[in-house]
Order: C-alpha cells, then structure tokens, then sequence
C-alpha cells in the first residue's frame, strides 16, 4: 500500500463515528437499489413467462394483418411447410398450431358469444400451459373429436361443465353456416378473467372441418429455449420466409408485438423505476457531501502545515479522494454483499405483498413474486451510487486548490 | 430565546447547513411531488371504474352479480325507484339501466360486447358517456334505432357513423333476439377496453327487444362523496326489500380497492426509505455540529446548564433545519404540480402500456391531505428522533473533560 493510501485509510478512522454513518448510508443505497431491481426483473420475468406461457408464445407465424384485424380469411395456408422451417431452427423448443373464429356457443339454456380456438392437444401442451390449466374433468386427447375445454368464468356462465353438449355456431371460412355440437371435457382456469370468460378450446381437426378451413390455420405458436433467443430466432425465420415466394403475405411476430401492452408496461415501470432510484442517490449524495466537505475543513491547518512542508495541492487531493472513495468502495461492498443475500433469500422464498394475489392474478401471475438476481440488477444500482458519490466527493476537494500555506496554517 | 440561539448556531457553518438542507429540500420535493403523481394514477383508476357504469353504489336483484343474465333482472323497478326518490340524500343522482351480454356483427365482423339500455338523460350525470367525446350525436330520449359504440370498435368493425350494427342476445323466454341499430354516435374513453366493451341504446327499446317489459338490471348511484358509500348503503339495506342487495364501489370494483391498499403501503414504505437516505445526513451533520462545540457545552454545563435545555437546544436546531427544509420542499413540490395540473403528463408514447396497466392515457398529479400529512410528518418525527441521539451526546459531556477537549 502506497504512503498516501496508508494514509488516506488512517485519516478515515480518525473520525469512526462519521465515517460509520457514511458507509451505512451508501451501503444502504447499494443495497435497496439491488433489492429492488431484482425485484421488478423477476416481476417482469414472471408477467413475460406466464403471458407467453397461457396463451401468446414467444413467436408467432401468421398471415400479415392477422394481428390486428383477426379477420378469418387471413390463413397460414400451409401450416407444414412453417413447421418445417421451425424444425431447422435449433432455438426453438416446441410449436403448435392454432385456428380462431369468433362463434355463438349455446348451452341448454344459455348463449354466449366467444372466440372458438382449434389446436393440437399433443403439441399445445408443449407450447402453452393450457393442459396443467385444467382443474376439472380432463385435457384433450390426441384422438379426441368433437371434445373441447371451456374457460372457468365461461363454464359458469354457461352453467355448463364435463359431459355437457355445447353448440356452436359460427361462420366458416367460405361464408358457410359453421355449426358443430361438442362435449365438454375439461374446465381450465389461467387466473387471467378475460381468457376465462371469453374462449374455448376443440381440437383442431374439428375446428377445420366444421369451419371449411381444409388444412390451414391462422398461428403457427413457438416457444424458443429462452427468452434471449428470441430476436434471433425471429431474424431465421423471417429470412427463410423471405425467401420462399409462395409465401409472402405470411409473417412472424416476437412476444413483444404480440402484447405491446406488455412490452409497453415494463418500459414504462423500469422508466419510473430508474427516476424513483436517480433521486434517491441524490438525496444520498447529498446526505454524505457534508462528511467530505468536513474531512476538508477540520483539517484546513494540517493541510497548511502539508503544504508548508511541500506537498503539492495535487497529491493532497490524491490523498482526499481516495478517502471518499474508500468510503464508498465499502459502503458499495457492504450494500452488495448484504443486498444480495437479503435478495437470495426472497429469490428462493418469495414475497408475498399483502392483498396483491388478486391483482396478480388478473396478469397471470399466481401466488409470490420472486426477485430475480442477475449482473444487472446487482451491479447497477451500485455503479450509479458510485458515479454521483465520486461526482460530490470532487466538489470538495476543488477547494484544496484554493488552500493558502500561510492563512491555512492561521485558521483555528 | 431557543429559536434565536439556535439559529444563529446553524448559520455559523453556512456551507454544511445549506447543504443537509438541499439534501432535506430533494427529498421531501420527491415525497411530495412523486407521492402525488402516484395518487393521481391511483385516483384516476378509481375514478375511471367509478365512471365506467359502476357509480358509487349499486343495487340490484340478488343472484345478478354472481350470474349477470337477463332473468336477474328487477322486476319491478317502480318499488326501488319510488325508494330512493324518498331515501337518498337530496344532492345525490342515480340511473337505472339494462345491462346484458350481447354479439354485435356487422358484414365483416362479430365480437362481444355488453349493450347497456340507458335513460339517456339521467345516465348523462352518472357515468363517463354523459362527458364523452362523441362524434355524431348522444343519444337522443326518442330515437329508436341509434345506437353509441366506441371509437376501437368502430376501428375493429371498419364501419363509421350512419352504418348498421346487429346485435343479438338471450330474451327472457331463452330465444335469440336480435335486432339492427344504426350508429349514431362514437365515444371515446379513457381505455380501449372500455370503448371495446359497451355499446349504448335506449332502455325502453332494449327492454322491448329482450321481452323485459319494464325491468331492469341495475340502479346506479352516484353521492356526492365517495366517502359516503357505506353509510348510504346501509341505509338504503334497511329500507329495500330483502331480494335486492346493494354494493358499494369498493365491492363491486375489488380490484381497484386492493391497488388502493397496496398503494397506501408501498407509498408509506417509500417515504421511510427517502427519510432513511436523509436520515444518515441529519444525523452525521448535527453530530459534528455537537462535537464542534464540545468545548462550548462543556462551559455551559459548567456555568449551570441543565442536560434538558442543552438537548432541548440541539433539537430546536434540527427543528429548524427540518422546517425550511420541509418547507421549501413543499413549495417546489407544489409548484411541480401546479405546472402540471393544466396538460398532466402524457403518456401517449406508452399508450399500450398505460392500457395493460389499466391507467389513463394523462397522469394529473394530485395533492391528498393524507399523502402530504404522511410525508411532512415521517420528515419532522423521525428527523427529530434521529437528531435525539447527537442532542443527548452534547448532553452528556462533562465539564472537565469537554473543557479539556480542544
């Protein structure tokens, strides 16, 4: 350790009491910051993997427009051959595919207007989570006709449940009358009241043939192997399709148009996030300036009888800054250290904020918020702490400059 | 005395004084102002679920809350209304309307929706369409074919004002009733859900198609104080007969009454964190202003002082400190908010995101009594508890050894 490090390091425990309180409160900001973050990433985590997870999936194929307008004339008009381009692609996990129409479902006594969802029961169940949804009567088989699986609220509302008849009624995709009666198999419940209420699931053999839709669908669903192989995964598969003339007006959509709000909503919350944090720090900085400026001003005699004896103005603001920033360095550690550890144990137990399950469920979410650890969320908050720490130790140390041998060595 | 000591004593080190109280001044400004941009959501989400055909007290025949079909409905609606004509206090306004399931199609499309048959006069002073933007025309009490849709089902319909909507739904005899509305008016609203959702006729010619007679679904109210709703409601219990059950908002919408409860708590929460990154400052600051003055304690203790008035001298100094801090604090917070008040902040750029959240596309701050008494009152208590601990430092010096000190 260098003269002026040795220094620097006695010079802070001159005053043990300041410098503690110091140190707590950077470690403090360190410390909530991490916690923090942690904690909306691993929100954000758990609102992205249940909204793909119940329905969106993390990519989708279909006809351009289909987005917006679900209108349904615009078919993926051959479902195998963008099978086949997902095949090729190592990133994705699993695809299923899945036709809509908007029909009237009457039970004995009821009728209701609800979007009708054709889908593979084998592949579904890789893709969404659809089959562990059920919580009465069964999933679909592979083999099942005629069968379908009815939203909770819907159920409800229909006052229908397993092995009652159903009738839909529709319009197929040639402008024909779409009618059809199934039996219903299984209830599911996603905790998310509008998917609840509003949709119905028969496989999709059955939706084809009572729909006129031959062998087309309107998605091709994929879920790659993790989030972060998405963006690639979306470049694949636009190039292949590109290329493939016959089929131009077919296009892939990430997660993130898929449900803009989603997207939309934790910009925005990581936004407010990071405004909320940036005063905080302020505050903080604020708080410990008055330690660095003392560290200056107690000392105006010594730094006299320094600067008498020859040191340079330069090496004392050495010697000043790295005694802000030793403070800092363990203040962030300590934060760090403890920050992470009260984070771990919420990571692994959760958190369950009081009265919040309904709300959380109406996004899917069921049950406890686990924070979520990460080089982000643990280094971030404590490198900005230490941008404006370091930004308000120099104020002090410009005054150094200042500092006249002969009136510092004068002043009591 | 006390005050005039003590400020003279904060300002014998102007440069570290001013700079605990930037540090006072940024956080209560943040208490403050952030506290009310946060309540402004909140209280726009109450107040738009308040507005969106919810009121502030409903009442309706038991079983249509659990199973909101078209054989709940009240049967007769004379009774209920006669009753509230009598009971409610004088300044308070109610409608009563249909409200049931229904498919809307038109050439292209068909979605669900929820078409509401209204009084168009009374509904006008009860919920959000009566101050819609409407292109095209409100309804009108006499107009048998119009029917109001919202501006995102016209955009999903591709039909526009003038063109015919179908719509259809359950009748009491269980049989499919439909009949065709021309649009004659589009309103906007502050959700896309909700312009989606409600499509408005008139009740007469609902009732009519779903063979009602004069029945109806609900009777809305509104008070001219939220804060009223239980007191009211209990009231109304004891006088309508036992087949209705009343509600307030708080338990029609729980959703928006568990936000508000999480909200409270985060915000509590988030006050104690700002006071505890000052808190570290008050304290550091007010210990070196003691220990500066060791000597000066010492001679006073000497001279005779008594413990409780060195102590008592000390907290008027943080006292003051903490009030022109709060103080200032509180101008610029309010003045961050007045600035506000006239456009809000537009969140427009995240208008999906506003709509997954559920919060309007505007955020007006707004000032709550409670909020800003919360906030004043976390700074001065526990500023004054923390600066207990250097108060009873300077207390305790013993003559001989602080006159040493030097």
């Amino acid at each position: 350790m260098s003269i002026d490090a040795k220094m620097a390091w006695r010079n802070i425990w001159r005053n043990p009491r300041r410098t503690g309180l110091t140190i707590s409160a950077i470690a403090f900001a360190s410390l909530l910051l991490i916690f923090m973050l942690s904690f909306q990433f691993g929100s954000y985590e758990a609102l992205i993997n249940s909204s793909v997870k119940i329905h969106a999936g993390h990519l989708k194929i279909q006809a351009k427009e289909y987005q917006n307008k679900r209108d349904m004339h615009l078919i993926v008009p051959d479902p195998s051959a963008a099978g086949k381009i997902l095949d090729n692609l190592h990133a994705i996990d699993a695809y299923t595919f899945r036709a809509n129409a908007f029909s009237l479902i009457s039970s004995k006594e009821r009728t209701y207007g609800v979007i009708v969802t054709g889908i593979d029961p084998v592949r579904e169940a890789k893709v969404s989570s659809l089959a562990k949804l059920i919580r009465v009567g069964s999933y679909l088989s592979e083999k099942d006709t005629d069968k379908a699986l009815l939203g909770e609220l819907l159920a409800k509302n229909l006052k229908a449940g397993p092995g009652d008849e159903l009738i839909i009624l529709g319009q197929g995709r040639d402008g024909s009358i779409a009618a059809t009666v199934v039996q219903v198999k299984g209830i599911y419940r996603s905790g998310i009241d509008e998917f609840d209420r509003s949709t119905i699931h028969i496989p999709l053999k059955t939706f084809q043939d009572a729909y006129s839709m031959r062998n087309s669908v309107h998605e091709v669903v994929a879920v790659c192997k993790s989030l972060r192989d998405v963006s690639t995964a979306k470049k694949n598969i636009r190039k292949v399709i590109n290329n493939q003339t016959n089929q131009y007006d077919i296009t892939v959509l990430d997660w993130q148009e898929l449900m803009p709000g989603l997207f939309q909503g934790i910009q925005m919350d990581l936004i407010s996030g990071i405004i909320f944090y940036v005063i905080l720090i302020l505050v903080v900085a604020f708080s410990i300036l008055n330690t660095f400026l003392m560290a200056i001003f107690e000392r105006t005699r010594e730094f006299g009888v320094l600067m008498a004896i020859g040191t340079t103005p330069g090496r004392l603001t050495k010697i000043v800054l790295f005694e802000s920033m030793s403070m800092t360095m363990l203040g962030i550690i300590a934060g760090i250290i403890i920050g992470s550890i009260i984070t771990f144990y919420f990571q692994v137990n959760g958190i369950d904020i009081y009265g919040s399950s309904e709300i959380l469920s109406q996004f899917g979410i069921s049950g406890r918020i686990h924070p979520r650890l990460s080089i982000l969320s643990v280094f971030s908050g404590p490198l900005s702490v230490f941008l404006i720490t370091f930004l308000s130790a120099l104020y002090p140390t410009l005054k150094i400059r200042k500092l006249r041998p002969v009136e510092a060595i004068a002043y009591v | 005395m006390y005050l005039q000591i003590a400020w003279r004593n904060i300002w014998r080190n102007s440069r570290r004084t001013t700079v605990i109280m930037i540090a006072i001044i940024i956080g209560v400004w943040n208490m403050v102002f952030l506290g009310a941009l946060m309540r402004g959501i909140v209280v726009a989400m109450v107040n738009n679920g308040i507005s969106t055909l919810t009121g502030d007290i409903q009442v309706h025949q038991k079983g249509f809350r659990d199973d909101p079909v078209i054989e709940n409905s009240i049967k007769n609606p004379e009774l209920v209304e006669n009753m509230l004509n009598n009971t409610l206090p004088s300044d308070a306004r109610w409608a009563s309307r249909v409200r049931v399931s229904a498919i809307a199609n038109n050439a292209r499309h068909s979605s669900s929706v929820t078409l509401v048959g209204i009084d168009p006069l009374r509904e006008a002073d009860i919920s959000f369409i009566g101050s819609a933007a409407i292109q095209g025309s409100y309804l009108k009490p006499d107009d048998k074919n119009g029917i109001i849709v919202g501006q995102a089902l016209v955009d999903k319909f591709e039909t526009k004002l003038g063109y015919k909507l179908i719509l259809m739904s359950q009748d009491t005899s269980l049989e499919i009733a439909s009949r065709a509305f021309r649009i004659s008016g589009i309103f906007k609203a502050d959700l896309e859900f909700t312009e989606k959702k409600f499509v408005f006729v008139n009740m007469p010619v609902l009732q009519q198609m779903l063979k009602l007679q004069n029945g109806i679904s609900e009777v809305s109210i509104i008070l001219p104080d939220h804060q009223d709703a239980l007191h009211v409601k209990n009231t109304l219990n004891a006088e309508l007969p036992s087949n209705l059950e009343v509600n307030t908002w708080r338990e029609l919408l729980p959703m928006l009454n568990a936000y508000l409860k999480i909200y409270d708590g985060f915000i509590l929460i988030w006050y104690l964190v700002v006071f505890i990154a000052m808190g570290f400052g008050i304290v550091n600051t007010t210990l070196m202003a003691v220990f500066e003055r060791m000597r000066e304690f010492g001679l006073l203790k000497a001279l005779g002082m008594k413990p409780g008035r060195i102590i008592a001298g000390v907290l008027t100094e943080t006292l003051i400190l903490l009030l022109i801090g709060m103080a200032t604090g509180n101008i610029l917070a309010f003045l961050c908010v007045y600035a506000l008040s006239g456009s809000g902040i537009d969140l427009s750029a995240f208008a999906a995101g506003a709509e997954f959240a559920g919060m309007s596309r505007v955020i007006f701050p707004v000032i709550s009594v409670w909020d800003l008494s919360a906030a004043n009152l976390v700074v001065l208590v526990l500023g004054l508890l923390v600066s207990a601990y250097p108060a009873i430092k300077a207390a305790r010096f013993t003559p001989v050894e602080a006159l040493r000190h030097t």
